[in-house]
């Protein structure tokens, strides 16, 4: 294999093409933030805002080795307590830190899979029942119209109140702030899965489904070998759309709600009005946007895992 | 009394349309023997596929009905096997799994595993496609893909196999070398066989009956030719004979002469330009005299 002229032509537009622009992108950037001066000092140029970047790491380096030290510390104190009298009771504290950048990540990523997921759970099946059957499609359509522009933030009120009042035990696994943030995630994800499935199963070819019929197929075989490998590109489609919503969503919900998460953290960031501040809420905007960039790649890859079609231009 | 083997018995299909009730075919009638092999041969539109769909079950007539071995079709079923004009396999299985699929469905609880695979693969021998077992048909030719299908439809069992242009979409080489597969098959297995086509050749080298149809709407039957050219045929000695070339002369005359295209037919004949344009809401009478000048 060499590397001819045209070889090096493919590289440069492959790498340095996005890498020129990049840099250009973060000239103007630099070059205009020092010139816009805020409450809070200027603007926090690409160089300010990599340094906060690794601020908030160690931050959490740090937060990390207190709270090891801190079990540490109260382990020793029962051991200590058990050998001078084995009946002793012993009290087992969780750590009560004030959560870092990385566990707000943490928090907001379960938070939109558990939405993500639930609503996928939901609005597959149903997709592939309403795109079976014309009955089915009618009776659900208005429902979905209906829902379907609904920003989600007008549901986290109504929903914030509901779980509130049912999800009441002594005892709870969850936060109500998790399943709250979750609920709502899973709210607008339900609508582009349910509709593209909807749309996928009900456009399987004409000769297929007559092949279907004159093998009288069973109910489960017909979905199973037919719908579903065919619905595969538009299902994709649907939950590709649904994540990248459902993680918007999240973020502004918990920007609202003051539910723990990324939202939360650019919120209290705001709130704080340091001179730090505005270098932190950027370095969260860009993880934000690499989260979902990462989500929409993550959901690609799997389609290209899942997809029969091995050969299809995925983008 | 016997009873017939398939019974196409007076078959009137309508379609309700915007413009009111479409008829496209009107008292087809016809009887199939076992191990015929019947071409349905016609301008495009007249109605060739409604034909075989009714057959297959796959759409019901207004009137008249189709009876196989004494019971009435009324649902699609295996023992009506369908090749589709464009191959119609499932694209995200194998040739073998698509014709597996069939078997599996078809033979669920007759036949063993071990059954099921040589059943699977004989069928794929049968078609000279057992080396490309393993592809999908994104990753084979047309001909093979109709190969495939025709399998798929053999492995069934069918007591009819019913075929919708089955070589129409392949080159003029591959069509002769699945013409003369077909002709082994059939001479092996015997089946009953309606296929349409829109080659003469093809018409008059593979069937026992040629079935002509009249240009739509309410199409019918308009001449059966019976082909009385002794098995196996051969197609390059046949071209010479001359037996071949009047049978082909026959159908040519009614494609051609009696049975215009509706297209040319328009600027002869304005009477039938409404006839052949717009659906007619109710049996004309008007219609019928048209349909039966062109006829006779
Ligand atoms: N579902 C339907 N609703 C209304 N009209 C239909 C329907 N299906 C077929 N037709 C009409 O019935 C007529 C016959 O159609 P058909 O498909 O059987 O023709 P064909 O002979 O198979 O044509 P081709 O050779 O082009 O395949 C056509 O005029 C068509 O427009
Ligand atoms: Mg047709």
């Amino acid at each position: 294999m060499t590397f001819g002229t045209a070889g090096i032509a493919e590289f440069g537009k492959a790498l340095l093409i996005p890498l020129l622009a990049f840099l250009l992108f973060l000239g103007i950037w630099e070059f205009s933030a020092a010139r816009i001066q805020t409450s809070l000092g200027a603007v926090p140029g690409p160089v300010e805002v990599w340094k906060q970047a690794v601020n908030l790491v160690d931050e959490h380096r740090e937060e990390r080795a207190r709270q090891a030290a801190f079990y540490e510390r109260q382990d020793k104190r029962n051991a200590e307590a058990l050998a001078q009298d084995p009946s002793a009771e012993v009290h087992i504290r969780p750590y009560t830190g004030k959560p870092t950048f990385v566990d707000q990540i943490l928090t907001s990523l379960v938070t939109v899979f558990t939405g993500f997921l639930i609503a996928s759970l939901i609005a597959v099946p149903i997709g592939i029942v309403s795109g079976l059957s014309q009955t089915m499609y009618r009776a659900i359509n208005p429902i979905v119209q209906i829902f379907k522009p609904v920003s989600p933030l007008a549901w986290l009120p109504i929903v914030t109140i509901i779980v509130s009042a049912v999800y009441v035990t002594d005892d709870p696994m969850f936060a109500k702030s998790y399943i709250t943030s979750a609920i709502t995630v899973t709210l607008c994800c339900l609508w582009p899965t349910l509709i593209n499935t909807a749309v996928g199963v009900a456009s399987l070819d004409k000769d297929l489904v007559n092949v279907g019929k004159v093998l009288r197929l069973g109910w489960f075989t017909r979905v199973w070998k037919l719908a579903l490998p065919a619905a595969i590109p538009m299902i994709f489609t649907g939950l590709r759309l649904s994540l990248g919503i459902g993680w918007m969503v999240l973020i502004a919900a918990e920007m609202l709600a003051q539910n723990p998460g990324l939202g939360k953290f650019v919120w209290d960031e705001f709130q704080n009005g340091s001179s730090n501040s505005l270098g932190r809420i950027m370095v969260a905007v860009f993880v934000i946007g690499l989260i979902g960039f990462l989500l929409d790649l993550g959901m690609l890859l799997l389609q290209k895992k899942v997809s029969w079609d091995k050969e299809a231009v995925l983008r | 009394m016997t009873i017939e083997h398939l019974n196409i018995d007076h078959v009137t299909v309508e379609f309700p349309t915007p413009g009111g009730t479409f008829r496209a075919l009107d008292d087809i009638d016809l009887v199939i023997e076992k191990g015929e092999f019947v071409s349905l041969i016609g301008h495009s539109g007249c109605g060739k596929s409604t034909v075989l769909n009714v057959v297959a079950g796959l759409l019901q007539a207004s009137r008249g009905g189709v009876v196989l071995d004494g019971t009435e079709v009324d649902e699609p079923g295996p023992d009506r096997a369908v090749v589709f004009q464009h191959h119609s396999l499932l694209p995200w299985l194998t040739a073998y799994q698509n014709v597996e699929l069939a078997v599996k469905t078809v033979f669920r609880g007759a036949k063993s595993k071990a059954e099921m695979r040589d059943w699977i693969e004989h069928n794929l021998r049968l078609v000279h496609m057992e080396h490309a077992r393993d592809k999908r048909p994104g990753e084979i030719s047309g001909g093979m893909k109709q190969r495939v299908g025709i399998a798929r439809a053999l492995a069934m069992q069918p007591k009819v196999l019913l075929m919708d242009e089955p070589f129409g979409a392949l080159d003029a080489l591959t069509r002769a070398h699945m013409q003369d597969s077909l002709m082994e098959i059939h001479a092996e297995l015997g089946n009953t066989v309606i296929m349409i086509t829109h080659d003469v050749d093809e018409a008059v080298l593979l069937s026992d009956r040629i079935v002509m149809m009249t240009n739509g709407p309410a199409a019918t039957i308009g001449q059966i030719l019976a082909i009385g050219l002794e098995r196996p045929r051969e197609r390059v000695s046949l071209a010479a004979s001359a037996q071949y070339n009047h049978y082909r002369a026959e159908v040519l005359k009614f494609l051609y002469e009696r049975q215009r295209r509706p297209g040319e037919a328009k600027a002869e004949a304005p009477a039938e330009k409404t006839a052949g344009e717009s659906p007619l809401p109710q049996k004309s009478p008007d219609l019928k005299v048209v349909r039966d000048k062109a006829v006779a």
